[in-house]
């Protein structure tokens, strides 16, 4: 991504909101609404796709076509714009028009037929999954249609990297608000009017969380301090990773304003260190921010100081946890500490602490901007605002959907999600990341919020939602977050450390078609006893998979123990590789493929496995072209 | 991996003050350099942050991103994020480790190859994932993985 511009650098500082005001007047004088821009999308799975490709073929093909801008960049790239499986995207402003699977080979025919002479190119267009329609305009897609975007609304729109583009689109405004027209308190009160509650995933109101530190300031002075987590752990959800890419002074300015609130004059960010380019947009939000007096000392001519440093995480997912994040920071191995005191009170080196995740600390200017009112209009009474979830597994639409707080499951799935590719419907849906649970098709019309979640056995967690179709099998995905969490579980208490072991050993045992109807009741009290008996919240919510699949799903684990039967075809030890005569053509492919020789056939004619060889690799499945191999 | 050009380690040490809560920031410098923290810079941290050396050890090791053994010049992350899982990436870890003769975490004898897995790129539109140094395969297959190992080692 293009680094900022020597504009913002070399820019003045800003001592008044006055001085900010006429920074973003004149930063807009010199825009013309009217001319083209070409947007390519800059998240994760774009660039894993291309995208850098695609954009240097722009800019070759633009080149070539003699077309330059002089006031603003021509092509602009920008953070995550949502729509993950349909990249690398390319968006052309102002027209709104909405390219999807772009390749570099694709760029002079946009540049000719687009941008020179104001055609349409028909063949990159998204088409309605039922209708087959294309549809030209990113906002007519149902995908975006239907979404309600708050925090996601400038990304996608904004070069993360110019700190300018952010004040143009309303940046620091709440900022300047604070600090010239509220008083700390009032900026708490708007906070919690707002209803707020933790995006991380527990769900504590914001507001209140920051009344509880300003009392324990009160009680035990100064230092105290104000901490980002970004230690996104769950393995399917991105959601803050986009954020913290796509809209970085988002969360830098909620971090100010809860640090002017609270009186901190020191922030963390904890960034797990897989999102590089996380960091670096956030370091590069910092140094524009400071170079403009929005950061450090003297913040706005003010007289309000706060500086923020960057922590990277090392690669532990209870380091998402309030206490041992704090541990990290301070430079040792992350183990939680048991919370007979409040981090509020004690929380990062013995001080009180404010700890809010990306998502909340991203929601703060615009609450403080546009007033608690009306972040609580939307949503539901004890749910407010939206919530960003990032949408993955077996569905069409996979990528990040920010939609109001108890909106229906089956909304988000079907309706945004465009539903389980090949039209079924889906099997089960986990929400809340290895913490959550798993809710089947029945529950479809449950509402998405914390309440609801909960009520259901499920939570809302930090956002992920993975979709499972009927080639999922329930008692696999509660082995594999349980692996996952017996890993990443620190092992400083004996109900995570050896009970998630324990488990995992029993749901081993179910896999292979090892185990009783005594073992599934063992099952559930060693469940209880890790939830009532672990430090933290890492044990503490771990058998909630294995709870929820349990309660929804019972049939398929006694298929597994009685039948030793696995019925959605997964776990190896109980399922068979077939070739189906009728539909082999004997192209061999499978029989030059298997690692372990066990295809035989003649060219031409249906081949078979030998099942003795066999070691169910599903490597001939995979790479069969005529769907001959089947599993049972 | 890109191999960088080595960095004299008492530069990296030089870059953060004395004090315990630097213990994380040098552990990872000296990885990204050498791309693994060999026992003598491990002291060398101790001595400069006041650390003991059992602390230092302990960090080290909690953490996953820290390797206190030398790694393959090639770097494979296969990812198991849940949306990678329920489109077989664990296959797919069988199927590298088979090619490879290495278990996960392992390094081929001839250096050339270190098998990881981790937990969530990020980018589950694209599952399953796997990252060869900075090369992303998606909707990876045993196939695509052999033409991937096969381009990585003729280059």
């Amino acid at each position: 991504m293009p680094v900022a511009t020597t504009e913002a650098a070399s820019a003045a500082r800003l001592n008044s909101p006055q001085d900010l005001a006429s920074l973003r007047d004149s930063i807009l004088a010199q825009r013309d609404p009217n001319q083209q821009e070409v947007i390519v999308c800059y998240g994760t799975g774009c660039l894993a796709s291309g995208a850098q490709q695609v954009e240097a073929a722009l800019k070759k093909s633009l080149a070539k076509a003699g077309i330059d801008a002089k006031v603003r960049p021509l092509i602009k790239t920008t953070g995550c714009r949502g729509f993950c499986s349909r990249g690398p995207l390319v968006v052309i402003q102002p027209q709104g028009l909405f390219y999807q699977k772009v390749s570099a080979a694709d760029a002079d025919e946009i540049v000719d037929s687009t941008l020179v002479n104001g055609q349409v190119v028909e063949r990159l267009l998204y088409k309605d999954l039922q209708t087959g329609e294309a549809i030209a305009r990113e906002e007519d897609i149902p995908f975006y249609k239907l979404q309600h975007r708050v925090v996601l609304g400038r990304i996608g729109t904004i070069d993360p990297t110019d700190i300018n583009d952010t004040i143009a689109a309303g940046g620091y405004q709440a900022l300047a608000k604070a600090l010239y027209q509220m008083t700390p308190e009032q900026v708490v009160s708007e906070v919690e009017r707002s209803g707020l509650r933790g995006r991380g995933g527990a769900g504590f109101p914001t507001g209140r969380k920051w009344k509880s530190a300003l009392a324990a300031i009160k009680k035990k002075g100064y230092p105290a301090y104000v901490v980002v987590n970004g230690d996104e752990g769950d393995p399917g959800a991105f959601m803050d990773c986009m954020v913290m890419e796509g809209d970085p002074h988002a969360v830098l300015e909620g971090l100010i304003l809860g640090a002017y609130a609270l009186g901190a004059h020191q922030g963390y960010m904890y960034v797990r260190a897989e999102y590089p380019v996380a960091i670096k947009h956030l370091t590069i939000a910092m140094d524009q921010a400071r170079a403009l007096g929005l950061l450090g000392k003297n913040i706005l001519g003010s007289g309000f100081d706060f500086d923020v440093q960057i922590n990277r995480g090392a690669g532990a997912f209870v380091c998402g946890e309030s206490t041992a994040l704090f541990t990290s920071i301070e430079g040792r191995a992350g183990e939680p500490k048991p919370k007979y005191v409040r981090s509020v009170e004690e929380g990062l080196w013995g001080r009180p602490t404010v700890l809010n995740n990306v998502e909340s600390w991203a929601n703060i200017a615009q609450i403080i901007e546009k007033g608690g009112e009306w972040y609580a209009s939307l949503g539901v009474p004890h749910s407010t605002g939206t919530k960003v979830f990032s949408l993955v597994g077996k569905v069409n639409n996979v990528g990040l959907v920010e939609v109001p707080m108890g909106t229906p499951l089956v909304h988000i799935i079907e309706d945004i999600g465009g539903g389980v590719p090949g039209g079924e419907p889906f099997k089960a849906v986990q929400t809340g990341g290895p913490s959550g649970g798993c809710l089947p098709y029945d529950m479809r019309d449950v509402a998405v919020d914390f309440d609801s979640l909960t009520k259901a056995g499920s939570m809302m967690g930090s956002g992920g939602m993975i979709v499972m179709d009927k080639r999922d099998c329930v008692v696999d995905v509660a082995r594999y977050f349980l692996r996952f969490l017996e890993e990443e579980s620190c092992g400083k208490c004996v109900p995570c450390r050896l009970g998630l072991t324990r488990m995992r050993e029993i749901l081993d045992g179910f896999s292979r078609g090892v185990g009783s109807e005594k073992d599934i009741e063992d099952l559930v009290s060693l469940a209880q006893a890790v939830q009532d008996g672990a430090l933290c919240a890492l044990g503490g919510s771990a058998p909630n998979p294995v709870l929820t699949t349990l309660k929804y799903f019972k049939d398929e684990y006694l298929a597994h123990i009685n039948e030793k039967r696995c019925p959605a075809g997964v776990c190896k030890d109980l399922i068979t590789y077939g070739i189906d005569a009728d539909k082999c053509t004997g192209c061999m492919t499978c029989a030059r493929q298997c690692p372990q020789n066990a295809i035989t056939g003649e060219k031409k004619k249906p081949h078979v496995i030998n099942q003795e060889l066999c070691i169910r690799c599903g490597i001939c499945m995979e790479s069969c072209k005529f769907g001959a191999v089947n599993v049972a | 991996m890109s191999t960088s050009p080595l960095i004299d380690i008492d530069e990296i040490i030089e870059r953060y003050p004395g004090k315990p809560e630097f213990l994380i920031f040098l552990l990872q410098d000296i990885q990204a350099a050498y791309h693994y923290i060999s026992r003598e810079a491990l002291e060398l941290v101790c001595d400069h942050t006041g650390v003991p050396f059992s602390t230092a050890y302990a960090t080290a090791t909690f953490y996953q991103s820290f390797r206190l053994e030398p790694r393959g010049e090639h770097e494979i992350k296969v990812c198991q994020g849940t949306a990678c899982h329920l489109k077989g990436s664990e296959r797919l870890v069988q199927d590298l480790e088979r090619k490879l003769g290495i278990k996960t975490g392992e390094t081929t004898d001839d250096l050339q190859f270190t098998l990881e897995t981790v937990n969530c790129l990020g980018c589950c539109a694209l599952s399953p994932v796997v990252v060869v140094d900075e090369d992303y395969t998606a909707q990876a297959t045993s196939r695509k993985l052999d033409k991937v190992l096969k381009d990585v080692t003729a280059r």
